[in-house]
């Protein structure tokens, strides 16, 4: 009953994602004004912001799962921890890619090591790509899932901590996406909200469909131990 | 902000939304290599659990052994 409910829900997260990020896409591409100063490649904009921010929003929930975890010792908020921190660091290189890319087409360079809000998202991406050889050099089951919570805690801290300090730096070349100088006009705002809610819905969409893939593979694991003790 | 002359920007925005799209691709082949391993464990708990010629005789070994002494029993009753 509870698996059903859950294939139900997915399949409708997952046509959910598809028919708001089409949504926010199209009207990125087509009814959104080109920007006055960069032109064309400020579409990039729809894609990297919004993926950037979800990065970082999942990492903060991972740290919220991590809580949970510790709190109640039940395995299924370590798993839900550990998964939202693989997709939000598949999302983390894939803003790291995006946003090569423009700086190459904006700048002229890949990467700009003095601009702050770069640095400090490579320093939160390394640090989250450090949790997977903190976790699996740990054996125990048990201690592997605690210190992973500890370490997802402690690394969700400093994301908005991160995320002030640069917004507190003094920009080199990147814009500060929320601030109020840097305000949108309303259809490019709009867009970029229709962009962000279906990047939210995709993470949210992975992260679900992950978790499942996981619990089937558990309760197979289990299904074969109870098989094999009766035969 | 550097004002900008961008030459070339189409590419640019393909080539960062092919990226995104590159890697949404590789991690569903992940998955999709992930489930069809999650498949093929699945056939063969399926074939494990269809194989009663392995697990029937020890799981009716001791109802066969009742049946047995009882037959022994009505034998000797009838000597």
């Amino acid at each position: 009953m509870a698996n059903a409910l859950n294939s139900i829900t997915l399949r409708r997260l997952a046509i959910a994602t598809v028919l708001v990020l089409g949504a926010g896409y199209a009207l990125a591409f087509f009814a959104a004004p080109e920007d006055a100063d960069q032109g064309f490649i400020q579409k990039i904009f729809y894609l990297h912001v919004p993926l950037a921010t979800v990065a970082l929003l999942g990492w903060i929930v991972a740290a919220i799962w991590a809580i949970q975890h510790l709190r109640t010792g039940d395995p299924k908020y370590d798993a839900r921890s550990y998964v939202s921190i693989h997709i939000s660091v598949i999302f983390g290189l894939a803003v790291l890619l995006t946003g090569a890319i423009w700086a190459k087409g904006s700048w002229g360079v890949w990467w700009e090591w003095k601009e702050p809000t770069l640095v400090s998202f490579l320093i939160v991406f390394l640090l989250y790509a450090t949790y997977y050889p903190l976790r699996y050099a740990i054996e125990d089951r048990e201690r592997q899932a605690r210190y992973a919570s500890v370490f997802a805690i402690t690394a969700g801290a400093f994301v908005p901590l991160n995320f002030l300090a640069v917004r507190l730096a003094q920009p080199l070349v990147h814009p500060r996406t929320f601030s109020s100088a840097g305000g949108l006009p309303d259809s490019m705002l709009f867009a970029f909200l229709v962009c962000l809610a279906g990047m939210a819905l995709l993470w949210a969409t992975l992260v679900w469909f992950e978790l499942d893939a996981k619990a089937a593979s558990a309760n197979l694991g289990r299904i074969r131990r109870r098989l094999e003790a009766t035969t | 902000m550097i004002p900008l002359a961008i030459e070339n920007a189409d590419r640019y925005v393909g080539g960062a939304y092919l990226v995104f799209l590159l890697l949404l691709l590789i991690y569903v082949a992940i998955m999709a290599a992930k489930l069809s391993r999650i498949q093929r464990e699945l056939g063969s708990l399926a074939e494990l659990a269809d194989r009663p010629s392995e697990r029937l005789p020890r799981d009716v070994g001791p109802v066969r052994d009742r049946e047995q002494e009882i037959e022994a029993v009505r034998q000797g009753d009838r000597g």
